[in-house]
Parts: structure tokens; sequence; C-alpha cells
């Protein structure tokens, strides 16, 4: 895991400063981010119980105020808030 | 920023110990790795019995973002010396990466920017390092019953939903998410890397047919 983690952060870095950086290349790496994080959380919130609506209040929350602790506290109080009313 | 960072190093420990992996491999983790979202994945994994090289191949797909700013860093940095080079490497960070280009952006001639790096990093660093050593001890000691492992893909989703910033973005994230719950039934959580390739497809499709 270090390893691969080293190589990734450290390609271009270590690349002769000749060669150019190809553009498909760089335009498919903005989307990484975005689709990888998704395909993480996604499985962990689509459960039809307090989960799902734990994991709606917190992309609201994230998406109007864009804090993580306060995305992660309303997340937590929503599960446990569910959870207790279902 | 540093509230954040340290939020989210507390919760990567937490998250990591309350997935079953021990403190002190935590904690090795965490120096070693220095990348949080693929650490809690791969505790993750772990603690579930996974193959080891299913935990190599998530991690490479959720740090390839440091390839991107690897890419992007080099036009700052490509002639500093191999050291500074090295170094700057292992101390890429999300937010380091936002800073000091934020700041490039406003001085694109300001002298000293491999210093300015330097100090940003460390900062992040050095209060990485200590939540996430706060988190792996508050984590050992919490009851099971305030679900605090939830937290986890809490975090992830306040990492990504400000990502969300036009069409193309929406897209990827909305086909991944798609993808990963219809191919759930994969072996080896495989429906992860298939999402995460199918969402970068569409982004860039998106992007095209928007253009």
């Amino acid at each position: 895991m270090a390893a691969v983690t080293y190589l990734l952060r450290a390609s271009f870095l270590l690349l002769p400063p000749q060669i150019e950086t190809p553009a498909l290349l760089r335009r498919a790496l903005r989307y990484v981010p975005a689709a990888v994080l998704t395909a993480i959380w996604a499985p962990e919130v689509a459960i039809a119980d307090e989960r799902l609506a734990a994991g709606a209040v917190a992309i609201a929350v994230a998406w109007r105020w864009r804090l993580t602790f306060a995305t992660i506290l309303a997340g937590l109080a929503a599960l446990h808030l569910f959870h207790w009313l279902t | 920023m540093l509230p954040g960072v340290a939020a989210f190093g507390v919760i990567a420990g937490v998250a990591m110990v309350a997935s079953g992996i021990t403190p002190l491999m935590a904690m090795l983790m965490s120096l070693l790795v220095f990348a949080g979202a693929s650490m809690v994945a791969a505790a993750q994994l772990l603690a579930s019995g996974s193959p080891a090289a299913l935990v190599i191949l998530t991690t490479i797909f959720i740090n390839l973002r440091f390839m991107m700013y690897s890419a992007s860093l080099r036009l700052h940095f490509g002639r500093e010396p191999l050291l500074w080079r090295l170094l700057i490497a292992y101390l890429q960070a999300d937010n380091v990466y936002g800073l000091t280009l934020m700041r490039y952006a406003e001085r694109p001639q300001a002298s000293a920017q491999r210093y300015y790096f330097l100090g940003a990093a460390l900062v992040v660093w050095a209060a990485w390092q200590l939540a996430v050593g706060a988190g792996i001890a508050v984590g050992a000691g919490v009851p099971g019953s305030w679900r605090l492992e939830f937290a986890a893909p809490l975090a992830f989703v306040a990492m990504t939903i400000p990502l969300l910033r036009d069409r193309a973005m929406v897209a990827a994230a909305v086909v991944a998410a798609t993808t990963v719950v219809a191919a759930h039934a994969l072996p080896y959580k495989l429906a992860v890397p298939l999402a995460a390739l199918a969402g970068i497809v569409a982004g860039l499709a998106f992007e095209r047919s928007w253009r």
C-alpha cells in the first residue's frame, strides 16, 4: 500500500521535464476522486434501513454547508434518530 | 483547514480500529501511507478478510488522484533537485495541494515556492499524525453501540459532495454510485474498481457531449 501510494505521488514529479503529460490522461484524472470516493461510500449508505436516511441527511448537509465535521455529526445524529424512530 | 484535517484524522483513526485492525498497524499505516481515505478503505477490506491484491487494487484507485496532483505540481517543481521532488511526493495531500495551487495562482513569480509547500505540508502532516493517534486511542475505548464505523462513509460523502461543481462531475458520481450498487454481487468487492472506471468514463463522455 505504502509503495503504490508513493509511486503514484512521485509519478510525474520524477519524469524528465521534456515529457508532456498526455491530455486525455489529465482529463480522466479529474474525475477519479468523485468516481472512486462515491464507489466506496455508496454501498455503505444504500442499505434500506436508517443508513439510507442518514446518508441522505449527510448529502444534504454537505451540499448546503460543505463542512466535513458538520456532515459527519449530522449523519451520525440522523442514524441514531432514524434507528430510534423505526 | 486544520480543524478539517484534525477531524478527518480522528475519524480515520477511529474507523480503522473500529473495523478491526490493531492500533499499532493503524498507526504504522498512517506514517507509511499517509493517505486517509485509502487507509480507512483498506482497514475495512483487511478486517473482512479480503485478499491482499484487492487491498492494493483499491488503494491504487483511491490514490490515483495523487497522480493528478503529481502531474500538476510538476509544472512548479519539475526542475527542483531530486531529493526535493522525493520529499514533495511523500507530503502531497489534498488540502496542501489545494492551498499551494491557490497561492501560486495568486503569485506566479514568487520565489521560494518549495519552502511554502514544505511549510504548509509539514504542518498538515504533523496535525494529521497527531489526530490519527488520538482517533486510534479513542476508537479503542468507544462502545460499538455508538456506531462510529458509519463515520467512515460519512467522511467520504463530505469529501465527495463539494467536488460536484459541474454536470460532468455529477455524472461521474451518479454513474459510479449506480454501478457499484448494481454490481455489488461481484466477488472481492470488484464492484468498486468497476464503478470507479464507469464513473470516469461517464465524466469524460458527459464533458464531451456538453462542449
